[in-house]
This record gives C-alpha cells, structure tokens and sequence, in this order.
C-alpha cells in the first residue's frame, strides 16, 4: 500500500509503461498514432451527445449544477477476457455468499451463534430490518441486483473496495458509455471485437420475472419505482425503465389493497409482481418506516411480507454491505462457502477495536478514513490530501463515536491512459460490475462502469466528487 | 398506462402549444404596435395582448405596472408569476417531459429538452445584463415556435400509435382550441359584420394580425379568395375544418383521437360524448346565426364548453 508523495511510477498503470501490456497492446499503437485533433473533437462530439440525451446527474448540496454532465473520457479501460473470468468467478462467489448471509441474518442467525461475526453489529446496525426478521425472500434471493466496487494494483489481484447491496447505480452509464463509442470510434472498436453489453436490460428483465411471487397469474407484471424526477439518478431510472419496456412508477402511481399492490392506470388498477426499487429502505413503507415519507407506499411492506409481491433488492440488505460488516467478507465467505475468497480485501482497521483505533489515530494523516455507513464519498478523510485542520476535526469526530468508521490504508489505485487537457495522461480508476441474482441463477455482463478521478494525482472516483467514467471493454486474449 | 403518464404527456402538449400561442401574440402585437396611429396602431395593442394570453388579471395585480411594451413583454416572456409565461411553459413542458421519457421518443425528448438548453442561455444572457434586442426577441420567439413544431412533427413521425400519442394529441388540440377562442374573444368587437369596408379601414390591420397569429393570412386569401373582411376572419377561425386552427378542426381532432382511445381501451366514455357534441354543435352552427346572438357570447360558451372538455378527460382518464 502506497502512501501520500509516491510518484505515479509506483502505480500499477493498466496499459503498462514502455512496453504495453498484451490486452493493452493494439489501443496503444492506436493510440501513438491518432492525432491530438482528432481526440479533442470527439471529446466535444461525446459531451455534446451526453447533453442532448439528457443524461444528467444532479449532485447534492451543489445549487448551480443541479443538472450536470458526470465527465466522460473517451479511451476505454480494457480487459482481457481470462481476467474478466477470473473476477467473474470471484463476483458471483461474494454475492452467493452475500445472499447467504441475508437468509441467515433474517433467518436462524447461524453465523452469529458461531461467534463469526459480533452479534450487536449486525442487530444493531442501522441497515439491519427486524421487521425482516424471521422473513425469507422469495427464492432466497436478497440482492438481485449487486453493484461491487473493484480496485487493482496489479496485474494478478482484484480488491473489493465496497459492496453495494442495496439500490447500486450507474448502469445506465454502462450502457450509454458503450453506444457513445459505437457512434465516437466505430473503427476502433470493429478491430478489438469487444464483448457485447446491450443485453443487459434483457438479463435484468428476466432476472426480475425469475423471482415474480409464486401466486402471479400469467406474465408477471415488473415496475421501475422511482423516487421521482429530482432524484440525483433519476435519469437512471427511466432509462432502465425504458429498457425494460416496463412502467416507471413514483409511490402516489401505487396503492396496496388487500395486502395486493396495484397501479392506477388509465384503465383503471392493474396488479403488480415486482417492483424494481430505486428507493432506500427508510422510504418503502410510511406505515413501517418514516411517516412522514410520501415517496413510498402505505402497506407495502405487509403485501411483501404476505408474499403477493416482490422487491428487489429486498428490504434489509443495507445490513450486508455496510462498511463495518464489509471486513468480516473473508469470514463470511469462508463460513458458508467453504472456501476460499477469490477477490480480497483491502486491509481495514475497525476503529471500534480500541488497538485498531489507537493505531488509525497514530497514522491519520496517512490513511483513509470513512463512515460505516456513509456513501458516494461524503463524510470521509483522504489523510494524505487533508489539511491540518481538517485530520484534527476529524479526529475529534473519531474519537467521539468510534464504532462509527473504519480506516483503510491510501488505495494505490491502478490508473488507465485518460484524455485530459494536456494530452493522454494516467488516471485513477476503479470499477463497478454488475452482478444480477435471480431463481434462474446468476449473470455478469461483461463490461461494467469504470469510474475515473480525473483531477491529477485524485484517488477520489466518485461522481459526486468530480470524478468520470469510462467504457469498459472486455476482449479476447491475444 | 399510468394515469400520471398520461396526464403528463397531456399537459406537456398543452405547454407547447401555450408556449407557441405566446409568442405568436407577442409577434402579431409587435406588428401591429408599431404602426402608425391612423392604422389602427392603437395604444393598447399590448394590454389586449394580455388579455388573449389570459394573463391581464394577474398582471393588473401589481398596480404600479403600466401595459406597456416592455412590462408585457417580460411579463408574457420570462415572468416567473404569470403561470403562462413562455418561461413557465417551456419549464413545465420539460418537468412533464422528463417524468415519462420513458413514454417519448428520444427525437420528442431532444426537441424539447434543446429548446428548454436554448432558452436557459437567453435567461442567462439576460440576467448577466445583456439587453434583450428586438432581434435577441425576434430569435427567441423563432426558437419557441421551432420547439412547437420539432415536438409535433417528431411525435407524429416517431412515435408509435398508442394511448400515449393519443393523450398528446389531446393536449394539443383542447389547449388550441382554447387559444383560438380567446383570440376571437380579444377581438370580437372587430369581427362584428358592420358596413362592408375593404382595404385601408382601421380595423383592417387588426384582422390581418389575428390571421398572422394564427398562420393564417395566405391561408385566408387561397379560401376566401377576396380582401380580408372581418366576418370572413370568424368564419375562417371558427368553422372551417380545412383550417387547423379553427374551432371546429380542433373538435374533428379531439373527437378523433378520443375514438383510437375508446378502441384500444374497449369503451367509449363521458369525454367521447362531449367532444361529439361539441362538434356537433360547431357543424351545426352558421356565421349568420352566431353573429345574431353575438359573438362574445357563442366564444365565452364555447371555452366554458372546452374547460368542461379537459376536465371531463381528466376525470375519466388522468386521476384515479
């Protein structure tokens, strides 16, 4: 692990230096021999493109940008396809075990009684339903739709930087990155044969029906809910819903009538199966969680409990990819699988362990520090990029509530040849595959969102933050 | 469909079609304000431009505001208060457009969402102090009402023939016939069939305007085939079906559309009742007959009947 003041040498750039590596091998050439010219006017051509569709991402607290283009940088990020399958390998066996643990938490709590994981963080984590308690999903199926945040640094191991559980988004920039390259480099991409990615919505779709509740007559009806337009991915939303040829709902287009949830539509109340859910737990159900919360739906929780209808993801799988429970990963997947994790872990102190805390405090202003349950890249400490000032608030705020972060050393990202002002630089970039589960089994398109810091020197990729995306190609081995 | 779907993509036609109503008005009335006083160039060509975009009551609120150019101007423009504003109208066409892109084209989508990228700019050229020019107007206006025709015209050659066509249609056709009816009302007393006056009287350039608005000035000569006589104009507005426009076109429309609703769904319904009625009624009706029982009156009847229109549809098929 690499700390601040370490020259981008000591990165592992995935196109390698000098000599490209062989996946890396024909962009490079490509690359060293397409003007300058031409990769600033189809930077513009891109942003115009990403403009007019309207593919925006609102970010939070930022007035002026409420409608703002997330950075798209042109060179794709790559993949050999024997890499792809070995992190395939290891996705599908973190998000089995993810399931796995669910079943048990909400279940017979197998893994707590064997003293595995600490009881109170799982019972008393804020991501954890006891309305779910005692509830199985239908199929067993938590997680449907999993996003896992991958990082290398190297050219032999995949890192888990995070695991989203819950509403994970970004897919849509998967999809419309790819056909932005179709229309960009037409040539470039004919010449690398890169693996497919439109399908996707075709996999989600019947990943969805897969796990319709037993009791569906017919076709089983599936909805996009969405918390509506000011949504900072609401775009997302519709895309998907468009993709799927399904209805895009808001919580006021449903009603729950006998434990049985309904659409208003033109023709009247049309039942539905499964609702895809773009909204947090906390805002489902006003009669189980916030009153006060008009974006869900009154009765919806008992209509999923009587099993007339299925969510997806299920309620309750915050509890899996919290950040405190992010480290016992290696155990879990060991305790249910038998086996060993075939993508790590980054090394994390758990602050609530007072040697580990004592240890994150001595080396603050080396190390990454984040909120249990924090997202999207507010509320954490990047130790080498900090002032003075801002280690020692956030000391004060560690020492406070402890049991409330984990410390991780700074990530020596891997970084990817970007265009940037100056010409073709390496940037930071991580990934985000999507891992869909369903009664039908599991499903990895190959291809994903690569997430680019694209400030120098930034270890930072989250959209929020100011960071990109890429395309991501998986192609055959040379 | 969702109910809200269609409500949203009914209202999202109706906002286009205001927005084009303004800024026709805006042209004519500057047209017409700028003639000499002896043509008819009369002082209160904005106040009644006010008044034919249904904004003149909001607008007398503020007592220390004078209808003159340039308060009409921005108030009919940009003001956030006046609901019709073209601002506000292109902003609630997008907001209805953006909560069901998923029931649009993507050639819909951009028409408006373009527009709605242009108009920002000209707030944002204004709000940096940049005056407004009479060309700076003159392309904004030309740009509202390419927005009008971009999202019609790529409707109707993109999208597929369902209900969610329909309800766009609808709104279009409910929200113009309501247009044209307050136009016909600003000017009622102009229309009246007095002596038979040709060319170069005071009024003529009035009527020339409210065929502008309309599009309608060559539209007037290659049917009439004679000078533009005033009850010609109502006629013309009012009950010809050749003109998309008028009255009874828009109720050919709403009834038409109304019926491939009433197929796909498998029912006829209180909406397709009225709007046959309504038809009827304009088929039935003669020039003569109406300007015996005055003009105002049969216009006043006729939005009171279209209000009914939109509600009884939004009643049958938009809230549940």
């Amino acid at each position: 692990m690499v700390g601040t003041g370490v020259a981008e040498a000591a990165f592992f750039d995935e196109m390698g230096r000098g000599t490209p590596r062989a996946v890396y091998a024909r962009l490079a050439q490509w690359l060293a021999e397409t003007p300058a010219e031409l990769l600033e006017s189809r930077m513009a051509q891109a942003e115009l493109l990403f403009r007019r569709i309207g593919i925006t991402f609102a970010v939070y607290g930022d007035k002026d940008a409420a409608e703002r283009l997330i950075p798209f940088d042109i060179i794709p990020r790559l993949f050999s396809r024997s890499e792809w399958t070995k992190l395939e390998k290891g996705l599908f066996q973190r998000v089995k075990a993810l399931n796995m643990f669910l079943t048990d938490v909400y279940g017979s709590q197998e893994i707590l009684k064997a003293g595995v994981v600490p009881a109170d963080l799982v019972l008393r984590n804020p991501g954890y339903r006891p309305e779910m308690a005692g509830c199985r999903a239908p199929h067993d199926v938590w997680v449907h739709i999993a996003g896992i945040d991958v990082i290398r640094v190297d050219d032999s191991d995949f890192y888990v930087l995070e695991d989203n559980a819950r509403t994970p988004s970004g897919v849509s920039y998967m999809l419309e990155n790819r056909e932005a390259m179709i229309r960009l480099f037409p040539d470039l991409m004919a010449e690398h044969r890169v693996a497919p990615v439109d399908d996707y919505p075709d996999r989600l779709l019947s990943s969805l029906r897969s796990v319709a509740p037993p009791s569906t007559k017919g076709e089983p009806t599936v909805v996009v809910l969405t918390p509506g337009q000011y949504n900072s991915a609401y775009y997302e939303h519709s895309f998907l819903a468009d993709k799927l040829g399904v209805e895009l709902v808001e919580g006021g287009d449903l009603f729950v009538r006998d434990n049985v949830v309904y659409m208003r539509t033109t023709t009247g109340p049309q039942r539905v199966d499964v609702i895809y859910r773009r909204i947090d737990d906390e805002f489902l159900d006003p009669l189980v969680f916030k009153p006060d919360s008009v974006l869900g739906v009154a009765g919806l929780l008992s209509a999923y409990q009587a099993g007339n209808v299925t969510l997806a993801n299920a309620v309750g799988t915050g509890v899996s990819d919290d950040k405190a429970i992010y480290t016992y990963m290696p155990e879990i997947i060991r305790f249910y699988m038998s086996e060993e994790p075939i993508l790590k872990n980054v090394p994390t102190w758990r602050c609530r362990e007072p040697d580990a805390l004592a240890h994150v405090l001595d080396r603050l202003p080396e190390l990454v520090v984040k909120e249990v349950n924090g997202s999207g890249g507010y509320g954490m400490l990047v130790g080498p990029h900090a002032s003075k000032n801002a280690i020692s608030e956030f000391r004060a705020k560690l020492k406070a509530n402890p049991t409330n972060f984990i410390a991780q050393p700074t990530l020596s990202l891997s970084t990817c040849p970007t265009a940037v002002a100056s010409g073709v630089a390496p940037r930071h970039v991580d990934l985000r595959p999507f891992v869909l589960s369903g009664a039908n089994g599991m499903s990895l398109t190959p291809g994903g969102l690569t997430r680019v810091a694209m400030k120098e020197g930034s270890l930072v990729v989250n959209s929020s933050q100011g960071g990109g995306t890429k395309d991501t190609w998986v192609i055959d081995d040379a | 469909m969702l109910a809200r779907t269609a409500d949203n993509l009914y209202w999202l036609a109706r906002y286009v079609e205001r927005a084009d109503h303004v800024a026709r008005i805006i042209e004519a009335t500057s047209r017409l304000a700028a003639l000499p006083r002896a043509y008819g160039g009369a002082s209160n060509e904005w106040e009644s431009a006010l008044v034919s975009t249904g904004g003149l009551k909001r607008f007398t609120e503020d007592d220390a505001r004078v209808p003159d150019e340039s308060s009409v101007l921005s108030f009919l423009v940009f003001e956030i208060e006046n609901p019709s504003s073209i601002h506000n109208c292109v902003e609630a066409a997008r907001r209805n457009a953006r909560a069901v892109r998923t029931a649009l084209t993507v050639e819909t989508w951009e028409a408006i969402n373009s527009a709605w990228l242009e108009m920002t700019k000209f707030e944002r050229a204004r709000t940096a102090g940049k005056r407004l020019d009479r060309d700076e107007l003159n392309r904004f206006l030309a740009l509202v009402k390419k927005m009008a025709l971009d999202v019609d015209g790529s409707a109707y050659r993109t999208m597929l023939r369902n209900d969610a066509f329909y309800f766009m249609r609808l709104g279009h056709f409910v929200e113009r016939a309501d247009n044209t009816a307050r136009l016909l009302d600003v000017k009622y007393q102009l229309l009246l069939p007095e002596a038979e006056q040709v060319g170069g009287s005071l009024d003529y350039f009035q009527w020339t305007a409210i065929l502008r608005a309309v599009s309608a000035n060559t539209a007037y000569h290659w049917v009439y085939r004679q000078a533009v006589k005033p009850w010609l104009v109502a006629d013309l507005l009012i009950l010809k079906p050749d003109m998309p426009r008028s009255l009874i076109a828009c109720y050919e429309n709403i009834v038409r559309w109304l019926d491939l609703l009433a197929r796909q769904y498998g029912r006829q319904g209180a909406s397709q009742r009225h709007a046959r009625a309504m038809l009827a009624k304009l088929q039935g009706a003669d020039l003569k007959a109406i300007f015996q029982s005055g003009l105002h009156e049969f216009v006043e009847g006729f939005t009171d009947d279209n209000d009914r229109m939109g509600s009884v549809l939004a009643e049958q098929y938009l809230v549940h």
